[in-house]
Order: C-alpha cells, then sequence, then structure tokens
C-alpha cells in the first residue's frame, strides 16, 4: 500500500528522508546566523557611539564646542578645528592620492600590456598591504626632512604636508583599483568605435574611457576621501598634537582621529575626567557618520554605472 | 607560470591598423606620464624600504637578533619587541578563530542560500559599508563590546589591566576584519561555475552536500588567498588596539607564574605595530634605529605571511586544475 502512495507522489519522494532535511535545515539557519552577525555588529557600533556621545553632549554646554582650539583636559572641545585639520589631511592627500592611482589606473587599463601589467599590479598590492603605522614613520623620518624642509626649511617636525602626503601614498592603490575596475568595465566597442574613427590612443584613453568611466573614478575617488578622512596612525605619529586651529600645512594638528588616537594613549590620565574621555565617542560617532555617508554615497553611483552597461 | 601569450587583444590590432607606425608626439607623451605616475609607486615602494632597512642595520648589527628576543625596556639600549611578537600572534589566532568560521559562513549563505531580496540586499550593503568603517571606530566598537561588556560586566574582570586582555583585542580585530572576509569569500564563491553546482543538484545531491563536495572544494584556493591577505591586514593594524587595550607604555611585564589562562585574561599585552608606534612617537634619537628595526622585524613577517598564500595558493589550485 505504502509503495504504491509513495510512487504516485513523486515530488514528495524527491525531497528525501527526514533526516537529511533536518540537517539541511539546521546548515542553512547556522549559515543565515553567520550572515546575520554583521547587523548586530552595526547595531553595537552605532550603540558603543551613541549612548556616551550623548552623554558628552548633555554633560557640556553647547558653546564649548565651538572656538578656542581642542584642549579636552581643559573642558575646550573645539570641533571646528579637528574638521579644519582633517579637511587638509584629506586635501592634501587626495592631491597626492588623485592623480597617482588615475594615472595609474589608466595605464594599467589602457596600456599596460599583460607582461608589464602582472610585474607593476603587485607592486600596488604590495602598497597597499603596508601597514599605516609604517607610513607615519616613514613621513615623520624622511618626508618631513627630505621633502617637506626642502621645500618650506621652517617646517615643524610634525606637520599637515608629510602627515597628508603619506595619507596619499597609502590612498592610491585603493583609488588605482577602484578606477582601474571602472575602466575596465567600458565595453571594448566604445575604443574600436574610437579608434575606427581615426582617434589616436591618447584621445581614446583620455577622451573616450575616461569619461565612459567617469561615475565609477568618481566613486574611487571619495571611497579615497574616506579612507584619507579615517586614516590614524600616521596622523597620530606626523601630524603632531596641536589642538589650535590652523591652516598652514607647515604646521601641524589634531585630526578628528589624532584627537581620538590622542585621548585612546592618553587615557589613564583622563581617566578621572569624565567629559574628555566621552568626548571620544563623540567624534568617533561624527567619524563614523561622516564616512558612511560618503561610503553609501559611492556605493550609490557604482551602482548607477553598473546599470549603463 | 602561466605561459607569456601575445596580449594584442582585438582593439589592439584595429588600432594598430589605424595608427600605423606614424609616431605621435603627444601620444608618447601621455603614455609616459601614465607610466610615471605608476613607476613613483614603486619608487616610493623602494625608498620607503631602503630608508628603514639602512635606518635599522646599526641595531641588527650591534645586537643581532637579540633585539627580537629581549622583552620590552625603557632604555633603547636594551629593549625588545618579543612581547609585540607572541601579542601579535595571539592576536592573530583569535582572528583566525573567529572570523575565519564566520566570514566563510556568512559568505556562503549570501551566495549559495539567499534568494536576491531586499533582506539579501540590505545585508549585502550593510558588510560593504562595515568595510568601509574607519578602523579607529572599530576601537571603540571594541572599547564598548568586548572590554567593557563582556570582560567587566559579564565576566567581571575588575582591577589590573580591567579587561583589556588579548582576547579582547582579538575579538576586536576579528570584528574589523569579518566584512572584507565575507566580501573575499563571496568573490571566490562568484566564480565557480554554475554549471558545476546544477550537475550536483541534478544527480540528487542537496544543496549543503553540493555547496561540502563541489563548491568548496574549486573555491578553497581563492578563499584561503583571500583568508591570509586578509589575516595579513589585522597583523599590521594598529589604531584599534590603542582603544580596545594593548599597552602602550614602553615597558610592562607579565608575572612570571602566569598560566595560559592567565596570560589571555588577566596579564597585559601589546603588539608588533603598537610597539612600532610607542618607539615612533620617542623623542631620543636613539629610538629611531629601534623603530626601523622593529618595522623591519614587522614587514618580514608581513611577507612570510604574504608569500605563504602565494604557495597555498598555487598548490591547491595544482590539485584542482
Amino acid at each position: 500500500m505504502a509503495i504504491v502512495e509513495q510512487q504516485r507522489d513523486s515530488t514528495i519522494d524527491l525531497t528525501g528522508d527526514v533526516r537529511r532535511r533536518r540537517r539541511e535545515a539546521i546548515v542553512k539557519a547556522v549559515f543565515f546566523g553567520a550572515a546575520a552577525i554583521s547587523i548586530l555588529i552595526s547595531i553595537a557600533i552605532v550603540l558603543a557611539l551613541i549612548g556616551k556621545a550623548w552623554a558628552f553632549l548633555t554633560s557640556i554646554e553647547l558653546g564649548q564646542l565651538w572656538g578656542n582650539g581642542w584642549f579636552p583636559r581643559r573642558g575646550r572641545f573645539d570641533l571646528m578645528a579637528l574638521f579644519v585639520h582633517t579637511l587638509m589631511i584629506t586635501g592634501i592627500a587626495m592631491m597626492v592620492a588623485a592623480p597617482f592611482g588615475l594615472g595609474s589606473a589608466i595605464y594599467l587599463s589602457e596600456y599596460a600590456r599583460s607582461g608589464v601589467r602582472r610585474v607593476l599590479k603587485p607592486t600596488l598590492e604590495i602598497l597597499a598591504g603596508i601597514p599605516s603605522v609604517v607610513l607615519g614613520f616613514f613621513a615623520l623620518q624622511f618626508i618631513t626632512p627630505n621633502i617637506v624642509r626642502g621645500l618650506f626649511p621652517g617646517a615643524q617636525s610634525a606637520n599637515f604636508l608629510a602627515a597628508g602626503i603619506a595619507v596619499g601614498i597609502l590612498t592610491i592603490p585603493l583609488v588605482a583599483s577602484v578606477s582601474e575596475d571602472a575602466m575596465k568595465a567600458v565595453p571594448g566597442s566604445l575604443r574600436e568605435a574610437s579608434y575606427g574613427l581615426g582617434a589616436k590612443q591618447w584621445h581614446t584613453a583620455l577622451r573616450v574611457v575616461f569619461p565612459a568611466a567617469i561615475s565609477g573614478i568618481i566613486a574611487a575617488l571619495i571611497l579615497g576621501i574616506a579612507r584619507a578622512v579615517g586614516e590614524t596612525m600616521v596622523v597620530a605619529l606626523a601630524a603632531g598634537l596641536n589642538g589650535i586651529m590652523t591652516f598652514n600645512p607647515t604646521e601641524g594638528g589634531l585630526t578628528m582621529t589624532g584627537a581620538i588616537a590622542n585621548l585612546a594613549v592618553g587615557s589613564d590620565q583622563v581617566a578621572g575626567d569624565v567629559a574628555a574621555f566621552q568626548s571620544l565617542f563623540f567624534v568617533g560617532l561624527v567619524l563614523f557618520v561622516l564616512t558612511l555617508g560618503l561610503n553609501v554615497v559611492s556605493g550609490r553611483i557604482v551602482r548607477r554605472y553598473r546599470q549603463r552597461y | 607560470m602561466a605561459v607569456a601569450t601575445p596580449a594584442l587583444t582585438p582593439t589592439d590590432i584595429v588600432r594598430q591598423s589605424i595608427e600605423g607606425r606614424r609616431f605621435s608626439p603627444i601620444n608618447a607623451l601621455v603614455a609616459f606620464t601614465m607610466l610615471f605616475t605608476l613607476l613613483s609607486s614603486v619608487v616610493i615602494l623602494i625608498t620607503l624600504l631602503a630608508d628603514t632597512i639602512a635606518a635599522a642595520l646599526p641595531v641588527f648589527a650591534s645586537r643581532g637578533l637579540s633585539f627580537v628576543t629581549a622583552s620590552l625596556s625603557p632604555t633603547a639600549a636594551s629593549a625588545g619587541i618579543w612581547q609585540g611578537i607572541m601579542g601579535s600572534l595571539a592576536l592573530t589566532a583569535f582572528v583566525i578563530a573567529v572570523a575565519f568560521p564566520l566570514g566563510v559562513a556568512a559568505a556562503v549563505y549570501l551566495e549559495e542560500y539567499a534568494s536576491d531580496n531586499r533582506f539579501t540586499r540590505f545585508i549585502n550593503a550593510n558588510i560593504r559599508n562595515l568595510a568601509g568603517v574607519p578602523s579607529i571606530v572599530y576601537g571603540i566598537l571594541g572599547l564598548f563590546l568586548f572590554v567593557e561588556i563582556l570582560m567587566r560586566g559579564v565576566f567581571g574582570a575588575e582591577g589590573g589591566i580591567g579587561g583589556r586582555n588579548v582576547i579582547a583585542g582579538g575579538l576586536t580585530l576579528a570584528v574589523l576584519v569579518l566584512p572584507i572576509m565575507i566580501i573575499t569569500t563571496s568573490e571566490a564563491l562568484r566564480a565557480v561555475p554554475g554549471a558545476l553546482r546544477e550537475a550536483s543538484m541534478a544527480v540528487g545531491a542537496t544543496r549543503w552536500e553540493t555547496i561540502k563536495h563541489q563548491v568548496l572544494p574549486v573555491a578553497i584556493p581563492a578563499i584561503l588567498t583571500g583568508t591570509v591577505l586578509t589575516i595579513a591586514r589585522a597583523f599590521g593594524e594598529s589604531a584599534p588596539l590603542l582603544l580596545a587595550g594593548a599597552q602602550l607604555s614602553l615597558f610592562f611585564s607579565v608575572s612570571s607564574e602566569a598560566s595560559f589562562t592567565d596570560l589571555i585574561t588577566t596579564q597585559p599585552y601589546t603588539a608588533l605595530p603598537i610597539i612600532v608606534f610607542n618607539f615612533a612617537r620617542q623623542p631620543q634619537a636613539e629610538f629611531v634605529s629601534l623603530t626601523a628595526a622593529a618595522i623591519v622585524v614587522l614587514l618580514v613577517m608581513l611577507l612570510t605571511v604574504n608569500a605563504a598564500a602565494v604557495l597555498v595558493r598555487d598548490r591547491y589550485e595544482q590539485r584542482y586544475r
């Protein structure tokens, strides 16, 4: 009787025995749990930042957040100084990373034969793998004495120029690889059409492929900016500890990440001063929101350009 | 090693036949400029390595490997980096133990099980955004979640290092690299041809049996390469550890009768990149060469790990080709 019924109901027969299906469901649930952890991490980051950032904001007067420099132990939390210094580091870094990163990407995507690629591309990967603390040391011991002081003999030993250049060097591989991907995604028919109309190779690379990949290139630059804004160790070593706002790139000063690192390094001394310690979480929150915004914008742009081709 | 093939694409051939052999100065100038930007990275890399090695030579010449095996000390002449090496290795062990299984499992879910619905897209976007969060923010997370809540709250670690142990640091780094781990593993899984899955399921294998016997064996070289590169990233990371509990002083000691459990729960630790940071911010001139020497050890260790990645990949690729 049972055999006859099974033969009729062939789909049930195909689903296999109960134990096998149960194992299948358990495995799937475990994997789903692992994937869901990423959401828990995001929630934990927000919770870690918001609680103490709010406690910080309610414990100080908001006037303390403006002017007078960043001196948390003296109750002076000048966000403007941190912003300006961060912008300077990021600006200098992008002046290095944008031309060198994009130039490398154009060469790798439009000019390099596969043999040249195989030799030169790993160099960028090795550069990307150098720990940032090493670049911080390089900024202090090489870039400042040999490059910055060569141009501006009076530069401070910790200055924005050296730190910015080092952050830029760290950002080159990121800008290069993302924008190279964007240029590679440009269909070959565009290049062929360009050559077919008699354009030279440089014209095709700069006037056809580059504009066609522009949204991916902009996304790469935004990612580079986010990377430069969040870079900590170079800035902590080579950008100095000055809390007073300055626009002079040969001087140094605290950035957002620099201020967090500085508070962390000196946290034993400020353990008693609650507001100073909590300001670390507030700056962290500002930094998180800023880089998240940049990443989301860049992701949007990338998705839009993917749809076009 | 792949055999060198003629690299002319159809586009190259079209271009060459149209451009002919005429020399165009502007073409050469643009090509040279682009090559120059790329070669600058090579020059920077060589300068960085040469400058660091030159600065480190006096230390290795005068002290040899005792610099590597000695403990931390406030006097530059006797300071060594052994604690940092051990700390970094312990941190790496935690990163592997936590981030590897979780990352692979999450990637398998997203690539092999999840249908393309709003929730999956949300998780994917979330992972991409997590990968872009600055590492110092993960330090704040580690301080809050692992030091304060887990170690002090759940395990009641008070006094001494107050829960700033190597487990908290290792978990922090694991969380930091988890998104990268998931992204590289997803790419490895996506590269596995769909025909393999269809063939497996057509002969009656379940999804998990297909993954276990067909997909993972093919994807494993790429997964392992990605994992090793990710671990190398964690090995060189220092910003999160500033907050998540590595010792930031020039000198600390570990109780001599500490058991293994003590070492990972109640004893202080530090990491090699943190030592580099500490040495680098000392004003005394003798610490400059000491910093360079610590960097050389750090880079040698990273290079070894990366070479291991290449070896692992080559070996497995031969097996499954």
